[in-house]
């Protein structure tokens, strides 16, 4: 039974979903219920002058109208960004107030500005087209190429700019690089990517007027995390009379992180109405809506040796914020980003610089990934391009620059101290798998079909589980990030377990019953695993930044043992020995060198019918945990990605990609390979398919899945996908964190495939057929 | 307006709006919530029912047209205890994550099962090429219909 | 959506009188487009004419030289009927190539000649292959249907009841599909009807128009080459985020030889 931690358990939760049984929040209907739909900006930027709603709320099933000012002038305030950054002189970061519902001026196109109330949502559509609004169109800043240079957005932030921050020894990578023999340079994009969950976002609101309690069930990756600041930031309602319930989840990525305008106008709107009030996004609203991710300009350059030992990076971007602070929009292109530029290498001076702009679209938030994969595009990118510039293989020459095993701890240029880990295993892993040996044959046969064929790798590193609370707060985060595991151990020895994650796709339900029915030794349908209520557990953070094993998973099994350790003291008073003379194994308590002995059932019973027991024994057998991770965990390992081009039409197609992937210990290892088959996809999608694109004047032209291009089956291979092994040194499962690593590697490995095949020095992401066959041909 | 149609081997005659979309009915009349919607240009596939032995999108269907039709829902296939191969099979590969897409994928992975055709990888992704899952990179996916089949997974 | 008056009429004439009395209406046939439109608000019809039970208007017939099909057979129908396979394997394989498979499942040949999408891959069969539109009162030849995006030679009402392809000697549909709404950017049907060759060309332009300097080279010369040298005037070409007109001229041009090069096969 000990053998469940790390084997391929079938998922629980599937069967609901399967037979049609999920419960996701838009299938949730309450009785009285409204409809909300929301009046959105058509201008990128405009002040907002008259609101007439006298027509929308005589349309037919109109029930109520509330604008920006309704809802100032009901004390709710604007959405906070949750990370103060600073800039390198020390001034705070220039933050643009964002109310829910724009009151004065919209910055965005789709931001919204209004929400109808409606019997139906038929009626709430026609109430908002009946709104008849004043609107002045201003100049519009779209593009971040020119966001420093163009029009002011938001009075008092000049140049558009909310901060200048940096991380590194300038002085030391300016020397390192006047040493150097060669300097790679590279400008790319990183380019504009939106979520799209299959599941839109949306909450059903209801307001109980007699106890004064809101619920609000929504499409939360953590809904503690939103309780908080909708009690704290927004003053929707006290923190004690709002809970919040995130129930099945399709699909998140980031982009159901944050706290957004329109569950919080639903929810206020559900007191004004009192009735429940339901928004559900379609699609079209998602895209304008949902908080976008990446978009970053960047050059780097790499200097280097004559032997191709990294000297110096340096690396200068411009991060989109978008037109208002996201929720954690700051951190992401800052410590999510800077700080993993060292990327597995010794590189000995680092320097980072990132202007955070503002501009007239959709604000930028984390995506799968955030901060991580922009990270490791410009390391990966700049190391291959690097290797070819000296005539060196590509392997060989991460190979003499990579952090050796013996000297982990390591701390790099740029803040971070890697616990431990082994990329040249991982490579040579990668190799074997990806037969790179028989590359050149098969670009020869390619050759002679008029193809071209690639070969592109990617060794990057992650940082996940962000920690520990203390350090996060000192640079600005404005919550903890450590992680509540309770485990309730029921009278007929049955486990309720209680967790601060949020499962929305990644198994937890299995997972966690996994590692607390190894705990115990019981099997895994004793364990039940309840999440996404802050209802029904203390306190949680959520799940994003691959956390939830290493921080929420730590946190079960710290409880697991204060409920071992409880077990022993009730099996002592009852075996009539003391605690230390008890063992635990397998589900049993036993006194030590006797046949005496209690099972795990037998214990659990005891517990809630207390015979006797001693004073300072207390009943019953329920622990938890706040789990406060010492360091981050450092997932890494090497992504191939081989690619055939033809090169008459521009077309990639992905011939075979393999991810050889660290995280530390498994619990199971096909819940693992999905994480990172869905990880590889997006990141394929990033550097094949994907590109959130806006004109100059504001308008979103990639507004449905008509122009954005989403990953198809027939557009992907099937992955090879293998793990390597160091355990984690500073959590108790020595796992570190599986959810981001393919979409964080797998977008250099596809351009370093697509520029090899082409003889290119770059091509910009997405790599259409366009712009291939202009590269293929110019 | 009245339509009729058998939904999952039940009769049924619902009064509904002209504009009312089959999706509609489906989910809000007949609380089948296990069909989904996750776009609004009929291109996702979460909706995707069976409607006289064919995968369509309920969506991009109206009440009307389904008067008179045979629809099966996900509800419609096997149950906890007795799956269909199909279901057993996602659960078995790991075929699903969060879930949304899957009642889509299933009904529409039906289609290509009961299609009489050679199934190999190459046909699973084309015939797959209207259902998006952003969760799985369809690699476990299409293991999922390749094991239905009884092909080589 | 917006109300309408929805019908559901059980015959061609039917359905035409419907249409007519209406101040507004529309047919509807698979709705592929349609309904869409109608869910985003982008139309407002006062009725809605669903061709759905017209049983007359669906149907796979071979007489002789010419196949001829329904307005209301599914794509799908078409993508695996076996006269269609052995009269017309192309258009088959063209059929085959729309949407997705819940698209062939709902869409229809009619919907997709009478709506006259740019992107749309049977315009390029109808004009590749000189189809004839037989409609409630008349019949149009394919070269003076298509007239601009979005507008055919249909009067307001008038009704497609089938389109008769002639069958050609040997026929090929190649595709550059959109990556985002699989559409065409660029397709091509090339027909051999031994001694004349057609080359209907879908996506590239407002409509679906014919390329008669390609034409006139095959007719010379079978010969795959001929599409890289033809003269093709991409000054009207579309121009999008998935291709420029530039892009798509190449892109009809690779598509227009690979069909050619798959008649030979």
């Amino acid at each position: 039974m000990n053998a469940m931690i790390g084997q391929p358990v079938r998922r629980r939760e599937d069967i609901r979903f399967i037979t049609g049984r999920g419960r996701y929040t838009d299938d949730i209907n309450l009785p009285g219920q409204t409809y909300a739909a929301f009046a959105r900006s058509p201008y990128a930027r405009a002040k907002i002058g008259r609101v007439e709603t006298a027509a929308a709320l005589a349309t037919p099933g109109v029930v109520a109208v509330f604008t920006g000012a309704d809802l100032t002038a009901g004390g709710i305030g604007p959405l906070p960004c949750g990370w103060l950054v600073k800039s390198t002189d020390g001034a705070d970061m220039k933050v643009a107030p964002r109310p829910p519902l724009a009151a004065t001026q919209v910055n965005f196109v789709g931001e919204p500005y209004a929400i109808v109330v409606g019997e139906t949502l038929e009626s709430a559509r026609a109430g908002v087209e009946a709104l008849d609004v004043q609107f002045e169109e201003l100049e519009a800043q779209a593009s971040l190429a020119t966001a420093m240079e163009g029009v002011q957005i938001h009075e008092g932030i000049e140049k558009n700019l909310s901060f200048h921050w940096a991380l590194g020894d300038r002085t030391k990578t300016d020397a390192a690089f006047a040493a150097a023999s060669h300097v790679t340079r590279l400008e790319f994009a990183n380019n504009r990517l939106i979520p799209n969950a299959i599941e839109p976002r949306a909450c059903v609101a209801a307001y109980d007027a007699s106890t004064e309690d809101f619920t609000l069930y929504t499409t939360s990756q953590n809904p503690h995390l939103e309780r908080l600041i909708l009690a704290a930031f927004v003053g929707l309602a006290p923190e004690h009379k709002l809970r919040v319930v995130s129930p099945d989840v399709g699909g998140g990525f980031g982009s159901k992180i944050f706290v957004y305008p329109e569950e919080t106008a639903a929810a206020w709107a559900a007191r004004r109405v009192l009735r429940p009030v339901k928004w559900t996004a379609d699609r079209s609203e998602a895209f304008l809506s949902d908080a976008h991710g990446r978009d970053h300009l960047t050059t780097a350059e790499l200097a280097l040796d004559a032997e191709g030992t990294f000297l110096g990076l340096r690396v200068k971007t411009r991060a989109n914020l978008g037109a208002y602070l996201s929720t954690f929009g700051s951190s992401v292109p800052t410590y999510l980003y800077g700080t993993l530029l060292a990327g597995q290498y010794r590189t000995p001076a680092i320097h980072v610089e990132v202007d955070g702009v503002y501009t007239n679209t959709a604000p930028v938030d984390a995506y799968r990934g955030a901060g991580r994969p922009e990270a490791t595009y410009v390391v990966e990118r700049i190391v291959e391009t690097a290797a070819r510039e000296l005539g060196l293989d590509p392997a060989e020459i991460r190979r003499r620059n990579f952090i050796r095993p013996d000297q982990f701890p390591y701390e790099t240029p740029v803040a971070l101290v890697y616990d431990t880990g082994d990329y040249e295993q991982s490579l040579a892993r990668a190799l074997t798998l990806a037969d790179v040996a028989g590359f050149p044959a098969r670009r020869a046969a390619s050759e002679a079909r008029g193809k071209r064929r690639g070969l592109g790798y990617s060794c990057y590193i992650e940082a996940c589980g962000l920690a520990p609370s203390q350090l996060a707060i000192q640079l600005g985060a404005g919550v903890g990030l450590y992680e509540s595991g309770e485990i309730r151990v029921n009278p007929t020895g049955s486990v309720t377990v209680f967790t601060g994650s949020h499962s929305h796709g990644q198994g937890h339900e299995t997972t966690f019953a996994q590692v607390v029915a190894t705990k115990f030794g019981i099997s895994m349908e004793q364990v039940e695993v309840v999440h996404g209520d802050t209802g029904r557990m203390e306190f949680g953070l959520g799940t994003y930044g691959s956390r939830s094993l290493a921080v929420g998973g730590s946190a079960l099994v710290k409880s697991a043992e204060k409920v071992i350790d409880k077990g022993k003291r009730i099996s002592g008073h009852m075996l009539e020995t003391t605690p230390d003379e008890i063992d635990f194994e397998e589900g049993v308590f036993r006194a030590k060198g006797t046949n005496r002995q209690m099972t795990f059932g037998e214990v659990a019973l005891a517990a809630y019918v207390p015979s006797n027991f001693p004073e300072g024994l207390e009943p019953g057998l329920s622990e938890k945990t706040f789990y406060d991770p010492k360091n981050f965990t450092y997932p890494a390992g090497t992504h191939i990605a081989e690619v055939e081009i033809d090169p008459d039409t521009g077309v990639v197609t992905v011939a075979a990609f393999t991810a050889v992937d660290d995280f530390g210990e498994i619990i199971n290892p096909m819940i693992v390979a999905g994480q990172v088959h869905g990880g590889v996809a997006q990141g394929i999608g990033q550097a094949l398919l994907e590109h959130g694109v806006y004109d100059d004047n504001g308008q979103l032209m990639t507004g449905s899945f008509m122009d954005y291009a989403m990953p198809r089956a027939d557009d992907l291979p099937s992955f090879a996908v293998d793990t390597t092994v160091t355990p984690c040194t500073h959590n108790p499962l020595g796992a570190k964190g599986c959810g981001e690593a393919g979409a964080i590697g797998s977008p250099a490995a596809i351009i370093n495939a697509v520029t090899d095949a082409l003889k290119v020095k770059d091509i910009a992401m997405p790599a259409s057929p366009e712009r291939v066959w202009r590269a293929a041909n110019s | 307006m009245k339509v009729s149609m058998v939904v999952n081997g039940v009769p049924r005659e619902l009064e509904t709006r002209s504009n009312a979309l089959l999706v509609d009915l489906l989910r809000h009349d007949l609380r089948l919530t296990g069909v989904h919607v996750g776009c609004d240009t009929s291109q996702c596939g979460a909706c995707t029912v069976r409607m006289n032995g064919a995968a369509v999108k309920s969506c991009t269907v109206l009440a009307g047209q389904a008067e008179g039709a045979e629809v099966t829902t996900i509800e419609g296939l096997g149950q906890p205890g007795a799956l269909h191969p199909l279901q057993a099979a996602f659960q078995e590969t790991h075929g699903l994550q969060c879930g949304f897409c899957t009642p889509g994928m299933i009904m529409t992975a039906l289609d290509l099962l009961e299609s009489g055709e050679r199934l190999d990888e190459a046909r699973v992704r084309a015939g797959l090429d209207g259902n998006f899952c952003r969760c799985t990179g369809y690699h476990n996916i299409v293991r999922a219909v390749l094991l239905a089949a009884g092909a080589n997974a | 959506m917006y109300d309408f008056a929805y019908h559901r009429p059980q015959s061609a004439a039917e359905a035409v009188g419907v249409r007519q009395r209406a101040s507004d209406g529309t047919y509807l046939a698979g709705g592929m487009t349609l309904i869409p439109t109608l869910k985003q608000r982008l139309a407002r019809p006062s009725d809605l004419v669903d061709l759905g039970a017209l049983k007359e208007l669906t149907g796979i017939r071979l007489e002789g030289r010419t196949l001829t099909i329904g307005a209301m057979t599914r794509h799908a129908a078409v993508a695996t009927s076996a006269d269609v396979r052995r009269a017309i394997p192309a258009l088959a394989d063209l059929a085959g190539q729309i949407g997705d498979a819940q698209v062939r499942n709902r869409g229809t040949l009619g919907g997709s000649v009478a709506n006259s999408d740019p992107a749309a891959d049977y315009p390029a069969a109808v004009v590749g292959l000189g189809a004839t539109i037989r409609t409630d009162r008349r019949e149009i030849a394919a070269d003076g249907y298509f007239k601009d995006l979005f507008e055919t030679a249909l009067e307001p009402g008038e009704l497609i009841r089938e389109i008769a392809f002639p069958v050609p000697t040997r026929a090929a549909y190649r595709k550059f599909r959109h990556p985002a709404s699989r559409f065409a950017v660029a397709g091509v049907f090339v027909a051999d009807f031994g001694g004349s060759v057609r080359v209907g060309v879908t996506g590239a332009g407002p409509c679906a128009f014919r390329w008669r300097e390609l034409e006139t080279a095959l007719a010379g010369k079978m010969d795959p080459a001929g599409a890289g040298t033809a003269a093709l005037d991409h000054s009207r070409f579309n121009s999008d985020l998935a291709a420029s007109s530039e892009f798509r001229a190449q892109l009809v041009r690779v598509m227009a030889r690979r069909a050619v090069e798959a008649l030979a096969g």
